[in-house]
């Protein structure tokens, strides 16, 4: 279950130089500067652009090779574009029907109800594009894009045109779509938040060239990618809501590691969270320091130090499973003796939901 | 009232006007589109081959279509020897003559028709499983079809008003290629104001009517604008 890529081409001020191996489910995030060929590499896929240089196959179903083009309208998939395109002559139901309608019956996996309802497009269904919010028209689009049961759903930086309530808006609806909807996606974005609330899978572009690729929580970790990023480095945890602190207004959440206190999270107790945590955010101790004013202290080992500039490390380290980083001084990396195999004691002053 | 000559004139010019339209339309399509996605060094070339006749002297295109339609033109002589014969002083003359005229005002508003739909909803829909024909007749036409009735009532308008190339292709023979124009030109010329005053009044009327009921239409859509 994979989806093969390979693109060259080199038009002077741009170059494209890809040879991909992705996992056909889950969120894989193509992420990277603009610039930097992501969405040519989209387009590449879906056929929207031709590159005499190329290859794709889906599920072994060859889309693209030296001999072959499959054009885009026999492909079976989804695309949503960075901005609304919807038909401006057609209503919001009309819009959705397009796509459905040109889909026989028998190859319909994904039903009409589901996605309206998913979406909550019911109130929507017989207005004019024009009158619709931006996040409104991105709903439709997904919509849309989703009634034609495609195999794979191309995603264009769909939230990059929205400001910060409309992306707040609409991020739900994207996880509710990789949760409950059996449709790998390839998404776009040069947003970490995004990246890390919705993706499994991570491919970091640069200049036209693949500079990394693996599962999200370990490419974030890699301390040779992270050096890159200075200090907006961090990595993602996944945690479980473990119970709420009204008093404080905090929430209690479990991860692998041990449990952490955030700003009190929307999320009922048992259901799962992404968090981002800044390598600044962690701080290290020889000791347990529990005095109770900050977080429960989590034991970790340290996997990978590295010089991030004159006064700091980046140290990777691993937390009974789940990889973090943190940013300390030279300094207290010597006072502490970190040393690839030591175990000390790691303090997650602050962690995030991304985009909440 | 108007006399039978007179009517019969402006019943030629409506006919006249009707199916130049019609035919013009339908092969100005495929033209307008093409030089609407088209990258193409040849579009600057046909972009001003198609405006040309908005510079010339109709008498210019006239003259040029009368030596090619004539009994010794490349056109009219192949169909002489054919046996369909040739096409000056016939009303097929004229139908190509005003296709020619009218050319630019079927061209340009549904060029501009076709690329102010852009290539996004296109890709939309071709994302969305319609193939090209499909995304043509479902996108592209009813996204240009203001583009279409600006065109159709330009190229309709246009064609009432036509003198130069008929009077240099067609003649004036009454009752086949007198059109109204020239039915007006030979009232004046005749010292018989009060029926070229008739003709020209309806013609006024016909031409201005047109006219409103485009930049009406035009304004309640806020559509593609009538010129380029």
């Amino acid at each position: 279950m994979t989806i093969e890529a390979r693109f060259r081409v080199d038009r002077g001020s741009f170059s494209l130089d890809v040879d991909l191996m992705l996992p056909s489910r889950g969120v894989t995030a193509l992420f990277g500067p603009s610039g930097a060929g992501k969405t040519t590499l989209l387009r590449c896929i879906a056929g929207l652009e031709r590159l005499t240089d190329g290859c794709v196959a889906f599920d072994g179903e060859v889309w693209q090779d030296g001999r072959r083009f499959v054009p885009t309208h026999r492909r079976s998939l989804g695309y949503v574009f960075q901005e609304s395109s919807l038909f401006p002559h057609l209503s919001v139901r009309a819009n959705m029907e397009y796509g459905w309608r040109r889909v026989p019956a028998a190859e319909r996996r994904i039903g009409w109800d589901e996605v309206v309802t998913l979406f909550d497009l019911g109130p929507l269904l017989n207005r004019p594009p024009e009158g619709l919010s931006g996040g409104e028209r991105q709903r439709v689009a997904l919509a849309r894009a989703l009634l034609t049961s495609p195999r794979l759903l191309l995603l264009d930086e769909p939230l990059s045109a929205l400001d910060a309530a409309r992306k707040r808006e609409i991020l739900p609806y994207l996880e509710r779509l990789r949760d409950e909807l059996d449709v790998p996606m390839l998404y776009v974005s040069h947003s970490h938040d995004e990246v890390i609330r919705l993706a499994d899978h991570l491919v970091l572009i640069e200049a036209g060239r693949v500079r990394a690729a693996g599962p999200l929580a370990e490419t974030l970790a890699r301390i040779d990618l992270a050096l890159a990023q200075g200090i907006d480095a961090g990595t993602m945890i996944e945690a479980t809501v473990i119970a709420h602190d009204e008093a404080w207004h905090l929430s209690r959440l479990a991860f692998a590691g041990g449990e952490l206190r955030v700003p009190r999270c929307g999320r009922a107790p048992g259901e799962r969270l992404r968090l981002r945590v800044s390598a600044r955010d962690v701080t290290l101790t020889r000791t347990p320091v529990g005095d109770g004013g900050v977080q429960d202290p989590v034991p970790v080992r340290v996997t990978e130090i590295a010089p991030a500039d004159a006064a700091h490390v980046l140290v990777r380290l691993d937390a009974a499973g789940v990889p973090l980083l943190a940013r300390v001084t030279r300094w207290s990396a010597d006072r502490l003796g970190l040393a690839p195999g030591v175990d000390v004691w790691a303090q997650i002053r602050s962690a995030s939901s991304p985009g909440t | 009232m108007l006399s039978p000559q007179d009517l019969t004139a402006l019943w030629i010019t409506l006919k006249l006007a009707v199916i130049s339209t019609a035919i013009l339309i339908v092969l100005c399509v495929p033209l307008a589109w093409w030089l609407a996605q088209t990258r193409s060094r040849a579009k600057t070339f046909v972009e001003a081959a198609v405006s040309l006749p908005l510079v010339l002297p109709p008498t210019v295109v006239g003259f040029y279509l009368l030596l090619l339609l004539g009994p010794r033109g490349a056109i009219g002589g192949f169909l002489e020897e054919i046996g369909v014969g040739h096409l000056a002083f016939s009303f097929s003359g004229l139908v190509i003559g005003s296709m020619i005229y009218s050319l630019p005002f079927v061209v340009q508003p549904l060029q501009n028709a076709f690329q102010a739909t852009g290539a996004r909803v296109l890709e939309a829909a071709a994302c969305l499983r319609a193939g090209p024909l499909d995304r043509f007749l479902t996108v592209s036409l009813p996204l240009a079809r203001r583009g279409f009735l600006t065109a159709a009532v330009l190229s309709f308008a246009h064609t009432l008003g036509e003198f130069g190339v008929i009077i240099m292709l067609g003649g004036n023979i009454p009752g086949r290629t007198q059109v109204a124009s020239i039915a007006i030109y030979n009232h004046v010329e005749a010292m018989d104001y009060a029926s070229a005053h008739r003709l020209a009044l309806v013609l006024v009327v016909l031409s201005f009517s047109l006219l409103l009921a485009v930049y009406a239409i035009n304004r309640r859509f806020r559509v593609v604008g009538v010129q380029s």
